[in-house]
């Protein structure tokens, strides 16, 4: 363990020991994963397995210490690149643990970034966790694992070198990710009503679902994305261009939304409840869903 | 006689990508010989500064890492964390070790990670084109001071000495005195294998073209001037 002076220096501590082989991972929320960006652009470039631990909180600036969803964009695509990045968002304790172990396996066999990206809710916690023992991969070093001398770079003298080697990595990550993609779809068959929602929301999210389904008689379902990215672009337009009409719901102004507009463009009507950095709880789902109107809903 | 190369050398990456007159070639040589004379090619790690440290990326047949500017340090020190039977070295200028990076050079003096750092000290920003930096001599002439430097410049070794551990070994060298400076370069290697401790060294460097000076006036600026606020030796 190291105890660094910064975020930026806790991210390039990472760096140096997975360089060395070793398994390693950071922490961060809020201004700390802004910092936190310099490092992981790097990771990025050199296909590092480096590994995040993003527990979301209020923002912009400090913020609050205690919640949001506002970090979804940072995690996906922060920093000067393209976003060749994992990020599971998980949505309980017991995922905390099960995705964490898995974000080490997923960055050291695959060399992208991977982060769990979770809330100052889920953070805070208390609640009992299945400690299973699941598969691990074994890391080797990246640098000095053999004889002949390596050297690495990230700065190109030109802009086709660049290129060439960027242009690999987006192929192969864009190969992956149908090895990448991880969601949850819940009473999706025949629903009329199809809610996105992700993370500690996407629990709320399954509450209202019930609740409409058994008390209102709402034909509705819910869509949750495990990993935000790579996006599970493929069941999402199946089930959207079935339903037709999605509410996103989530706590930030936005960040999610973006996404699923970005993937569903023009497959359905679209739309959200938004209440950034604040809890998002079923009944507000539920009262939203009745509250909204044939003549609500925007075309995408 | 001594080869004028070392065997760690990259024999095809030379000639190297400095400009004439440069003393980072002077620096990386005698780094060279010291990783040569102590015969640990095969388990040293160089990390490379951003600016004109980073055309050193494939300098060694040794294994090295190309960072982003000021972050070399922190690079060096999770690695050697990690990794207790290597040997770690940065290899930085002055804007990357004393501006951007300083709060990370501080913090691995001050815990005494057992990483050798080694400092080029050319007065300026060479790569971007001359600006001042943190050791920009007084009244100095650069880019963004074209009236004359207003402040004194920044003793790096001075500072460190006061948050290093007391088996830290920190020096200051000059590139117009070789082999001293080599002495100085194994000695810092050394006392991160055998104290497990912190290393520093400064080298004062030329920058002919950014200084706007000739072979002549450029060796009087870097043993008069900046050997008047620089002192040189073993500093801890």
């Amino acid at each position: 363990m190291i105890k660094s002076e910064d975020e930026i220096s806790a991210g390039f501590n990472v760096i140096g020991a997975v360089l060395s082989g070793t398994k390693a991972f950071t922490a961060s929320a809020g201004i700390g994963h802004v910092l936190m960006q310099d490092s992981i652009s790097m990771a990025e470039a050199m296909r590092l397995p480096f590994v995040g631990i993003m527990m979301q909180r209020g923002g912009p600036s400090t913020g609050t210490v205690i919640y949001s969803q506002q970090e979804v964009t940072l995690a996906c695509f922060g920093g000067n690149g393209e976003g060749l990045r994992v990020v599971y968002s998980t949505s309980n304790p017991q995922e905390l643990y099960d995705y964490t172990i898995k974000a080490f396996n997923t960055a050291w066999k695959y060399r992208f970034p991977t982060f769990v990206l979770g809330d100052g809710y889920q953070s805070k916690m208390k609640i009992k966790v299945l400690l299973n023992k699941p598969k691990t991969i074994t890391s080797s070093p990246i640098l000095g694992q053999n004889d002949r001398a390596i050297n690495l770079r990230n700065c190109f003298n030109f802009e086709n070198q660049l290129a060439q080697v960027l242009n690999k990595n987006i192929d192969e990550y864009q190969k992956t990710r149908s090895k990448l993609v991880e969601w949850e779809e819940y009473k999706c068959n025949d629903c009329e009503i199809v809610i996105f929602a992700h993370g500690i929301v996407s629990q709320a999210a399954k509450e209202a679902v019930d609740i409409l389904r058994t008390k209102m008689n709402k034909k509705i379902g819910l869509f949750r994305p495990i990993t935000l990215r790579p996006f599970p672009d493929a069941p999402a337009t199946r089930i959207a261009s079935r339903t037709q009409k999605i509410l996103i719901v989530e706590s930030s102004f936005g960040h999610f939304s973006r996404i699923v507009k970005d993937n569903l463009y023009g497959l359905a009507k679209i739309d959200t409840l938004l209440k950034p950095v604040e809890a998002i709880s079923s009944e507000e789902i539920i009262a939203k869903v009745n509250s909204m109107k044939s003549d609500f809903w925007t075309e995408y | 006689m001594r080869s004028q190369l070392a065997n760690c050398f990259k024999n095809e990456s030379k000639p190297h990508k400095f400009c004439p007159g440069c003393g980072h070639g002077i620096a990386l040589k005698e780094l060279g010989f010291c990783i040569d004379e102590l015969n640990i090619a095969k388990q040293t790690v160089i990390g490379i500064d951003i600016g004109c440290s980073l055309l050193a990326w494939d300098f060694f047949n040794v294994n090295t890492v190309q960072t982003h500017h000021g972050r070399t340090v922190p690079v060096m020190s999770g690695y050697k964390i990690a990794s207790d039977k290597n040997i770690a070295i940065a290899y930085l200028g002055d804007g990357g070790a004393y501006a951007i990076g300083l709060q990370s050079l501080l913090t691995a003096a001050h815990r005494n990670d057992p990483i050798t750092v080694i400092v080029i000290n050319n007065t300026l920003y060479g790569m971007t084109g001359g600006q001042m930096a943190p050791t920009t001599l007084l009244d100095e002439l650069t880019t963004t001071t074209p009236l004359g430097q207003k402040l004194k410049p920044f003793f790096g070794p001075e500072l460190l000495k006061n948050v290093a551990d007391k088996s830290a070994f920190i020096a200051r060298g000059i590139v117009s005195q070789p082999l001293p400076l080599r002495i100085l370069i194994k000695k810092a290697i050394e006392n991160q294998i055998k104290n497990h401790s912190f290393s520093f060294v400064e080298v004062l460097s030329m920058c002919p073209v950014n200084w706007k000076k000739d072979a002549k006036e450029s060796l009087q600026f870097l043993e008069f001037n900046m050997l008047n606020n620089f002192p040189i030796g073993e500093i801890k």
